[in-house]
């Protein structure tokens, strides 16, 4: 089975921190880390590969810093890599993403499945899995938790829902994206370590995957960001004083006049 | 591709850098220089004490759809018969953005056995509904799902479509607009029209949270969006309102490719954090799984949900069901009370939608104090305790 894991090159948001007088991010020394999620992804990848045999390819758009993304995913134990990389491709919303992506998957050929992260830490949007098989014309499944089923033409997965789960069979090819469930990620072992020290990362640009730059990047993009602002945390805001009982007592008593707590229930 | 900085009218003051989301400006000598990441976003030419920085307009392929769209859809969700409390808030929010575009409010609605649901769509503020029934659509299955809606929005041609940001819409409806080939903006929290170009403006955090970005989608249609549940208000009710009912019947070659071969209603996932009025919610500071005693008791005294840090759940305290936050469930409910939660910022980004927030935690410099509207300094197991008991005793249970 030949499989793409899709991973990104993220900020490490846990250390992101909003400066309190300027309400921008603050970056330095901000380390970049592949997606946590996409870690998940790479995992499934690896146990999928163990339960079927195979190939996986990892691929990953982004600045030519991006390569390291490519080499922690060989250190996993990935077959090979690819590094979209295109001075044209900055600033590409989940539309423009998507055609880099699935082009590049198509080039790889006979790709029987495709693994994305459920999202990134960064955008946020969940939106990039669903839309590279859209472009595809592939069936997927997103926010897959566990896999029941692993067959080289059929795979049968459990779908996290808002109240529960779906078990669903998909055929392949196809493209699922994944949640934590499906498995801690392992460490890099150290053979991999070794071998991605030595890896050459290939990278391809626009011109290599046949794309015009008026498809890619800001100008391929459909939505464009207006305006960027700190978020607000609205509303009058009181500690209270006292004892720990009374203190306890005092904020029933607010919320009940304020009737977020209603005595009749 | 980057703003234009001016290096006549420029004074090399970095505000600009400072305000810059993405990181892009670098001085270079007594003036800055913009790199790849610039997004045009232009937050530094409104900070620009001189004027300096102009924001060019980007080239956009021709697109005449803009002018043929019309209308304001709202995809109704609807799982096993029951319609999430989102698909409410949508046509609440959507009959105001429908108003003020002098535009019809349709909703789409697909499942089998839907009977009732399309009176019930125009008492929450549908004029009209495009209701799809088939066995075929009896489970979600995303390929059919969407070619459905696919083939709706080519006919009928909305300029707005929202959705809500549940597990069903932000899987299916990426995919849709893929198909239709438009933009599309991920868990929106805030949406308004602009009058003047008749767009809609998109709302949404970023960043686990740390910025909010507005987003708009200048020349394609639909402008879509997924909604973020319990953000939007829904509307009054027209109790007996009859609007036009168009019926949609599937194409002799629609098939599923997936299927849906069980569907589990799972407890422990079904903890319902997203559609609970009350969520209390414990940090490592209740200790251990006993800990978690005294949250379920006020929990349950309120009537909500227990919730939980992903330090809790990673301490294996409770299960991951529970977890609030950028890795678990966004909720936003009516009472938020967290106990013992530091309010790392993963944190907030779950829960600071909610309406009124209350905190508990011993450290006075806990962040979770930045976003709670009543902040006590104080210890969790005798602060929750006196909550419980001053409750039952207003219940006059006590
Ligand atoms: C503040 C802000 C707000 C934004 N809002 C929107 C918006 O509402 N709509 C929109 O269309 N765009 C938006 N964007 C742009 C969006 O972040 C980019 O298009 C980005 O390239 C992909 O989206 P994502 O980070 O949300 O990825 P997601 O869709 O969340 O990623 C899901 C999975 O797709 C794969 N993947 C994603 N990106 C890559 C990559 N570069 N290389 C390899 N695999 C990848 C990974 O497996 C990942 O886990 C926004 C950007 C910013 C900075
Ligand atoms: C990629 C990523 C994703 C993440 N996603 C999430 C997420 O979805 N959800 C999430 O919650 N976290 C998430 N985190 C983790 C997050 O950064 C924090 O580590 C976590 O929220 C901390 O949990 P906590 O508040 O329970 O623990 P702590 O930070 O240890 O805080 C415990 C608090 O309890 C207080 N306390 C102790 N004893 C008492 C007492 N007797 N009475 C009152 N107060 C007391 C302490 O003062 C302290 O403030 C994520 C992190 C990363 C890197
Ligand atoms: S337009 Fe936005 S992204 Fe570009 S340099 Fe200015 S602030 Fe940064
Ligand atoms: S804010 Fe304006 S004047 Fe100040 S450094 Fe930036 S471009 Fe120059």
């Amino acid at each position: 089975m030949k499989i793409a894991v899709c991973i990104k090159q993220v900020p490490d948001t846990a250390n992101v921190k909003l400066d309190p007088e300027t309400h921008t991010l603050k970056r330095e020394g901000v380390e970049s880390i592949v997606n946590p999620f996409d870690l998940f992804a790479l995992e499934a990848a690896l146990r999928i590969k163990e339960a079927a045999g195979g190939e996986i390819v990892a691929v990953t758009m982004g600045p030519p810093q991006a390569e390291t993304v490519i080499k922690d995913a060989i250190g996993f134990g990935v077959d090979e890599g690819l590094l979209l990389s295109d001075r044209a491709f900055a600033g590409a919303d989940t539309w423009a993403t998507t055609a880099v992506l699935a082009k590049a998957i198509e080039g790889l050929g006979d790709v029987d499945l495709v693994i994305c992260g459920k999202q990134a830490v960064d955008g946020d949007t969940a939106q990039v899995g669903p839309g590279i098989a859209q472009r595809l014309g592939l069936p997927h499944v997103a926010f897959v938790k566990g896999f029941r089923e692993i067959e080289n033409k059929r795979l049968v997965v459990e779908r996290q829902m808002d109240d529960g789960y779906d078990v669903v069979e998909l055929p392949l090819p196809a493209l699922i994206t994944v949640v934590r469930e499906v498995g801690e990620p392992r460490p890099p072992s150290l053979k991999g370590k070794m071998r991605a020290k030595k890896y050459t990362v290939p990278m391809q640009g626009a011109a290599d995957l046949g794309l015009d730059a008026s498809q890619v990047g800001l100008a391929g993009s459909f939505t464009q960001v207006v305006k960027v602002f700190a978020p607000s945390h609205s509303g009058e805001r009181r500690r209270l004083e006292g004892s720990d009982e009374q203190m306890g007592a005092q904020v029933i008593d607010a919320l009940v006049d304020n009737q977020v707590i209603m005595l009749g229930s | 591709m980057g703003v234009i900085i001016d290096k006549e009218l420029c004074i090399g003051c970095e505000q600009c850098l400072d305000a810059c989301p993405f990181d892009a400006l670098e001085m270079k000598g007594d003036v800055p220089e913009v790199g790849d990441a610039c997004t045009l976003c232009g937050s530094c030419a409104d900070v620009c004490p001189e004027g300096a920085i102009t924001v060019p307009e980007v080239e956009r392929a021709q697109d005449d759809r803009a002018a043929q769209a019309k209308g304001v859809w709202v995809y109704a969700e609807v799982r096993g018969g029951q319609m999430p409390e989102v698909v409410a808030e949508l046509l609440g929010q959507g009959r105001r953005l429908a108003g003020q575009l002098g535009v019809e409010l349709g909703a789409v609605v697909l499942g089998h056995g839907l009977g009732g649901v399309a009176g019930e769509l125009f008492a929450l503020g549908a004029d009209v509904v495009y209701a799809a029934d088939d066995p075929l659509l009896a489970d979600f299955n995303d390929d059919i799902y969407c070619k459905v809606l696919t083939r709706l929005i080519a006919e009928y041609k909305p300029e707005v479509l929202l959705a809500g940001a549940t597990s069903v819409g932000r899987s299916m409806i990426p995919r849709v607009a893929t198909a239709v080939a438009t933009g599309l903006t991920a868990d929106c929290t805030g949406l308004a029209i602009d009058p003047d170009k008749r767009l809609l403006l998109q709302t949404r955090p970023a960043f686990g949270g740390n910025i909010m970005a507005t987003i708009v989608c200048p020349t394609a249609r639909p402008q879509m969006a997924t909604v973020r549940p319990r953000v939007m208000k829904r509307g009054e009710r027209r109790e007996g309102f009859e609007g036009r009912l168009v019926t949609v019947s599937l194409d002799a070659e629609d098939q599923a490719v997936t299927k849906v071969l069980e569907v589990v209603q799972s407890l422990e996932e079904n903890v319902n954090l997203t559609g609970a009025e009350v969520v209390v919610t414990g940090g490592r500071g209740v200790g251990g799984p006993e800990g978690f005693k005294v949250v379920a008791q006020l929990a349950e005294a309120l009537g909500g949900v227990v919730g939980a840090t992903r330090g809790a759940v990673d301490s294996e305290w409770i299960g991951h069901a529970h977890q609030v936050g950028q890795t678990g469930r966004t909720v936003a409910p009516k009472l938020y009370i967290a106990l013992g939660v530091s309010g790392a910022v993963q944190h907030l980004v779950g829960m600071q939608g909610s309406d009124t927030i209350v905190a508990v935690n011993n450290d006075p410099n806990a962040p979770i104090f930045d976003v709670a509207h009543y902040g006590i300094v104080g210890d969790l197991f005798k602060v929750a305790p006196a909550m419980l008991s001053h409750l039952k005793q207003l219940r006059g249970q006590g």
